[in-house]
């Protein structure tokens, strides 16, 4: 590994640099976090724990996030092979608005949305009759999530699409095979790591999200209650420990998704090979 | 090149020193989330009686947020000379975890270091659809509630320990009784928003709730912002004393050198020019000349502090609003 065979020069100083970036970035605040964790003592741990208002709190926020990666896997699937497959007038304008989640302030959508779906919003007010509620309610929060995290689904299947030649679907449309069958057998097998790490991330994202969801959740302890709001309620007690042990717990469970769903893609992409 | 770039270092250099040396100076308030208004207004009226008397100019600078994320803040290095809370526990917290002020930082100034004080009061539709005249009548099955959660607003702690205060009041100190009525209370809030505007986002924007509980300043400033002939406001007979307390972040003005000024700031708000101001925002003010010139816009109540009932803030915590405590378990129980 000499540094003079490498396509860009500096190779030391360019992985120098990116390690250190990473460092700062990201590892120090993970590990400033895990040593203000480590400070809170065994019985306050299982006392906080065994909760039964963080566990309502972690049983809503992982069936929301769920809820919502899942809307996001078809919709997302959905409007990735629109936005890349069809021509059409504003074609452009659609793709970049596929961003505006990550552009718009999260607190902002969260109140925008709890706007629009009130029982007196634009849309609430045609729901309210046929007895909805959206906002203060759970189905306002997986709302919130799916808003946040639709980017990264569409933006992961995006490239993947575009590489994906038309000449397969036309051989398998010319040898017989049902629309149902081309989609099933030929389309997603190929887009399966992209749209399962695209729906990851939105999960994880999901996971954590504070902005959007606390102006349209309603907030009720055991009902509508995410697992960030606790956190952010914990510091506000001053019970910085705990804030850190619970952001630790909802860290890992996140890196450990990910990492599985690595694991699973490799599997799979090893035997898409054979 | 290098000459271009050394000059324009030194040209910025020297910028900088201008300018630090002409700097006036400063001091920063920070201060409870719904203040931002009150001190906008009171600020320029002290930088010029300063001005007047010292004859160099200063500049108070602001900042809001929820008073124990301020709390938070300046334990984590945000520099604010004073603070301006609206509730102890956050002063408290900063000789408890960072030694910046001494314990007995409440007896600095006078009226406990509160130069103003509320109440938790009522905000109802135009025409009190629902009749509500006192707390009992919140406990109604027909009555929903909009206010703050307690664990995230002092505003709310304060409704929660208002509402608590009546029970005892009313069924003479009987734990039980008391216990159920304020989890009737908590039972008919329909949206626990993190802080006082979000509650009051909820109330007036998405016409959430029959009654806003919020401090009595809040109320009539609401009322005054989003129309008197779209809401009422109604003071129970009984409710709890809130005071606003205020104190010198001592290490960080001993550091900054703005101890005279700081201390000057808040000796100000004790003055008649800014308790009129104070009281012109609807707050309660001690100056007996400002009492009594907005005799008629604070109606009598009995109030009662906190501590006369519950003990210190620190008991009130532990005992009501820790994880596990009092609120926790009514609010358990509601889930059920």
């Amino acid at each position: 590994m000499k540094g003079g065979n490498r396509v860009l020069p500096g190779f030391r100083l360019s992985l120098g640099l990116g390690v250190l970036y990473l460092s700062l970035i990201v590892l120090l605040p993970a590990t400033t976090l895990v040593l203000q964790a480590a400070q809170i003592r065994w019985s306050e741990l299982l006392f906080y724990f065994t909760d039964p208002r963080l566990l309502a709190a972690v049983r809503v926020t992982f069936i929301a996030a769920i809820c919502a990666s899942l809307c996001n896997a078809l919709l997302g699937l959905l409007l990735a092979w629109i936005l890349t497959r069809y021509e059409f007038p504003g074609r452009k304008f659609a793709d970049t608005l596929i961003d505006l989640p990550f552009a718009l302030p999260t607190a902002v959508a969260g109140l925008t949305l709890s706007a629009l779906f009130a029982k007196n919003g634009w849309i609430g007010k045609m729901l309210a009759p046929m007895g909805v509620e959206i906002s203060f309610s759970f189905a306002g929060i997986v709302l919130a999530m799916t808003f946040t995290s639709l980017p990264f689904v569409v933006r992961s299947l995006q490239p993947v699409i575009e590489d994906l030649a038309p000449e397969y679907e036309e051989a398998a449309e010319c040898l017989g095979a049902t629309r149902w069958q081309i989609f099933w057998r030929i389309l997603l097998p190929s887009l399966i790591p992209a749209l399962s790490m695209g729906t990851t991330l939105a999960l994880v994202r999901s996971l954590g999200e504070f902005g959007a969801v606390i102006f349209i959740a309603g907030n009720m302890p055991f009902a509508t209650e995410v697992v960030s709001l606790m956190i952010f309620t914990y510091i506000g007690e001053y019970a910085y420990e705990a804030a850190a042990a619970v952001a630790f717990v909802l860290l890992l469970t996140s890196l450990l998704i990910l990492l599985i769903v690595q694991l699973l893609q490799r599997r799979y992409s090893a035997r898409e090979k054979l | 090149m290098i000459r271009i770039i050394f000059k324009t270092f030194a040209a910025t250099l020297f910028l900088f020193t201008a300018m630090s040396a002409g700097a006036q100076q400063q001091i920063l308030n920070a201060s409870y989330d719904v203040s931002r208004e009150l001190f906008a207004a009171i600020n320029p009226k002290f930088q010029a009686e300063w001005q007047k008397k010292t004859g160099s100019p200063i500049e108070v600078q602001q900042s809001h947020a929820g008073s124990s994320t301020q709390a938070t803040a300046i334990l984590q290095g945000l520099k604010a000379d004073v603070v301006t809370f609206n509730q102890s526990t956050d002063i408290d917290v900063l000789h408890q975890k960072g030694k910046l002020l001494s314990p007995d930082w409440r007896t600095k100034f006078a009226n406990n270091s509160s130069p103003f004080y509320s109440t938790t009061a009522f905000l109802v539709r135009k025409g009190n659809p629902k009749n509500i005249q006192d707390w009992s009548d919140l406990a109604r099955a027909d009555v929903k509630l909009v206010f703050p959660n307690p664990k995230t607003s002092g505003n709310a702690r304060y409704t929660y320990l208002a509402s608590w205060i009546y029970a005892y009041e009313t069924f003479a100190g009987d734990e039980k009784k008391i216990r159920d009525f304020v989890g009737k209370v908590l039972a008919n809030v329909v949206v626990f928003d993190t802080g006082g505007r979000g509650a009051t986002t909820s109330f007036v924007e998405r016409e959430l709730g029959d009654v806003l509980l919020t401090f009595e300043s809040e109320v009539n400033l609401i009322r005054k912002q989003y129309g008197e002939d779209k809401y009422d406001t109604v003071v129970p007979k009984i409710s709890v004393l809130a005071e606003f307390p205020v104190a010198v972040v001592e290490k960080v003005a001993t550091a900054e050198g703005t101890g005279k000024a700081a201390h000057a700031y808040l000796e100000y708000l004790y003055s008649a020019e800014a308790q009129e101001i104070l009281a012109g925002f609807y707050y309660r003010v001690h100056h007996p000349d400002v009492v009594a010139a907005h005799a008629a816009q604070f109606p009598a109540l009995k109030l009662v502090a906190v501590e006369s009932l519950f003990g210190d803030w620190q008991t009130i915590n532990e005992t009501h609003f820790a994880t596990g405590a009092a609120l926790d378990q009514l609010l358990r129980r509601i889930a059920q």
